[in-house]
């Protein structure tokens, strides 16, 4: 039986029941249009964990420094102290950071995965002109702060088969919550 | 006050008067006149004027939402829960929090995409979203940050804080939509899927990652608010709804949905939106907001006015389901007496509920606490600090104590529960 006939049927037995069945069983409603992997790519942005959706290139934390002192200074301060906004370089101290009431968060001591650094910054940064870095722009400043944060030595290279294998300092105190537990792969 | 300095009156009177001159029409300004919000003495004297094109308030009302200070386009302003009466929050007074500032969108060119682990990989324009069968919710939204300022340690905690300013990350609408199910069957989506990215088209892309057991469960893509198209601060042309879930993971300005078999580690899950615990570690997705209650009238700055008879008012809400009862106390949390719940009671809506008693000037704590359909019920501060650390400020539903003073003025009374 195909959908549509399988819907009568169960219309049909909802009426015989008295039983207030939805008259919107599972139905082609033949509305939208199929699109293809082209049309999916231009909005397809997401980088994953596993470090699908990187692009080709890669980058180094000096090419990243001078990047760093023209498009984010004025916000997040020279040394990613902090300014305006939030401070982007801290090391990983368990006690400092989490016995306190308002510790700093960022990625040196919170952020669980680098595959989340260059998704965020490509499709979020800087505030005042988000999205208008090129890949390689996000790569060199990935790499920069990676290096401040500790995660990186200075002349290590990133790219995207090494960007998903890095540890981030305090990766390995997350965990998933009761809502979700048993969807957790690790 | 610090953190919000209270609107002068003479500043709201003001707006009020602009307000009016500038809507209510030549008839209605020339007889108003020109300078004070005016009735005259006897309405029943003066024709008014005739039917309008778009209805206002009254220019005498002049409600605001409380905009954190220093907001910008990464900000939030607050719901003025404490000028409300019933469950639905106008649509103009509905909380906004927004990453990168509130888009632009054409609805004319919108289309939602969803492909990911799916048969056929598709997009749908507004008008397609409005042709499938429609579906309706009236729930609440609630910001992850809601009753941040309650979460401080004592030290910290304001005295000097309204319930909106403080809980005001909260509203409820009569949402209008299509259930994700629907689309879901409409692409094929695979068995295998057990998590969807849902992501914006603002200027953060702000993106998170939904269990697909909520997405088959309540999950709706919705077009319309409180009976009209949804406002640009609540994600026009479309935002994704999860019934009683953290209020980012209701996607606004809603363009993609991938459907795929592990959680993408979007920026908002990882780095914020996360609950640093007691123990040094850290609690990722936690979606359900806990069952929550607020006394919105006789709270700061309100000033008692006179002895006898005071009905305590205030709204109750889960996002476990709906609401099975609220208990008021009126001495600090030791003895406890049942509130009168209005109807109707939702699922994973404010209920509101009342209570009468006398006062007789003396100095009282008064708290509400709620229980929902589950029997969950709303921890007290010192609990709810146990079960969590100072670490984090989501999720915070601690019980909200008012201390009414000898002289009738009241005060957050929070600290005093947390010393
Ligand atoms: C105009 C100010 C501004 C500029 C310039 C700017 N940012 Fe930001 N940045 C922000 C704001 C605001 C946020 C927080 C946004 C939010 O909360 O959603 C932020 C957040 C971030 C975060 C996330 C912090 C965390 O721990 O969650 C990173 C990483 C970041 N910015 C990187 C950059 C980089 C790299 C640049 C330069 C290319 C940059 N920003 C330029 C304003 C700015």
């Amino acid at each position: 039986m195909n959908r549509l006939g399988a819907g009568i049927f169960l219309a049909v037995l909802g009426l015989v029941g008295c039983a207030s069945t939805s008259n919107n069983a599972r139905q082609d409603y033949g509305l939208g249009r199929v699109i293809d992997a082209a049309e999916i790519a231009q909005w397809d942005i997401d980088i994953k964990p596993s470090g699908e959706g990187l692009p080709d290139g890669e980058g180094t934390a000096a090419a990243g420094a001078i990047l760093y002192q023209q498009y984010c200074t004025a916000c997040h301060g020279d040394q990613g102290q902090g300014g305006t906004n939030d401070r982007l370089v801290a090391a990983f101290d368990r006690e400092v950071n989490y016995s306190t009431g308002s510790p700093t968060r960022t990625i040196g001591n919170y952020w669980p995965y680098a595959t989340t650094l260059f998704d965020y910054i490509r499709r979020a940064m800087p505030h005042n002109a988000p999205g208008s870095l090129t890949n390689q722009q996000v790569y060199d400043l990935s790499a920069w702060l990676l290096f401040q944060n500790g995660v990186i030595a200075e002349n290590d290279v990133i790219n995207r088969s090494t960007l998903p294998q890095l540890q981030m300092p305090a990766s390995g105190l997350f965990y998933w919550s009761d809502e979700v537990v048993d969807l957790a792969t690790d | 006050m610090k953190d919000f300095p209270l609107l002068d009156r003479r500043e709201v009177l003001k707006a009020g008067l602009r307000f009016s001159t500038a809507t209510l029409g030549m008839g209605a300004a020339g007889a108003f006149g020109q300078s004070v919000p005016f009735a005259p003495p006897d309405s029943t004297k003066v024709l008014g004027p005739p039917p309008s094109a778009l209805g206002q308030r009254s220019p005498f009302e002049t409600p605001q939402k409380f905009l954190r200070p220093g907001t910008a386009a990464a900000g939030a302003s607050f719901t003025p829960l404490e000028i409300l009466h019933g469950i639905i929050t106008p649509a103009d007074l509905h909380f906004e929090r927004h990453h990168a500032g509130i888009p632009v969108i054409d609805p004319g060119s919108f289309e939602l995409m969803i492909h990911g682990l799916v048969d056929r990989p598709m997009k749908f324009t507004l008008n397609d979203l409005k042709r499938f069968p429609a579906t309706s919710k009236i729930c609440f939204i609630e910001c992850s940050g809601n009753g941040r300022q309650a979460a401080s340690l004592p030290d910290g905690l304001p005295e000097d804080i309204t319930p909106g300013q403080l809980d005001g990350l909260f509203s409820v609408s009569e949402w209008t939509g299509v259930k994700l199910s629907t689309l879901l069957d409409e692409v094929g989506a695979s068995r295998r899927a057990t998590w969807m990215l849902a992501e914006g088209q603002d200027a953060a892309v702000m993106g998170r990652s939904i269990p697909m057991r909520k997405v088959l469960d309540d999950a709706m893509v919705v077009y319309a608010q409180n009976g009209e198209a949804i406002r640009p601060e609540q994600g026009y042309p479309l935002r994704l709804l999860l019934p009683g879930w953290e209020g980012n993971a209701n996607v606004k300005w809603l363009r993609r949905l991938e459907i795929s078999d592990a959680p993408f580690m979007m920026r908002d899950e990882t780095s914020k939106y996360t609950d640093a615990m007691a123990d040094g570690r850290m609690r990722m997705f936690t979606f359900e907001m806990a069952p929550k209650s607020l006394i919105t009238n006789l709270s700061y700055p309100y000033v008692m006015q006179r002895k006898g008879f005071h009905e305590i008012r205030g709204i109750a809400w889960s996002g476990g389901g709906k609401i099975a009862r609220v208990d008021i106390s009126l001495d600090g949390g030791r003895n406890w007496a049942r509130a009168a719940l209005q109807e109707p009671v939702l699922d994973k809506c404010a209920t509101c509920f009342r209570y009468g008693f006398d006062w007789q000037g003396e100095e009282r704590i008064i708290m509400s606490r709620a229980t929902d359909e589950q029997c969950n019920t709303q921890l007290g501060y010192v609990d709810n600090e146990a079960n969590r650390g100072p670490g984090t400020s989501y999720h915070n539903s601690a019980i909200r104590p008012w201390k009414i003073h000898a002289d009738g003025h009241i005060t957050f009374a929070m600290k005093e529960v947390a010393a």
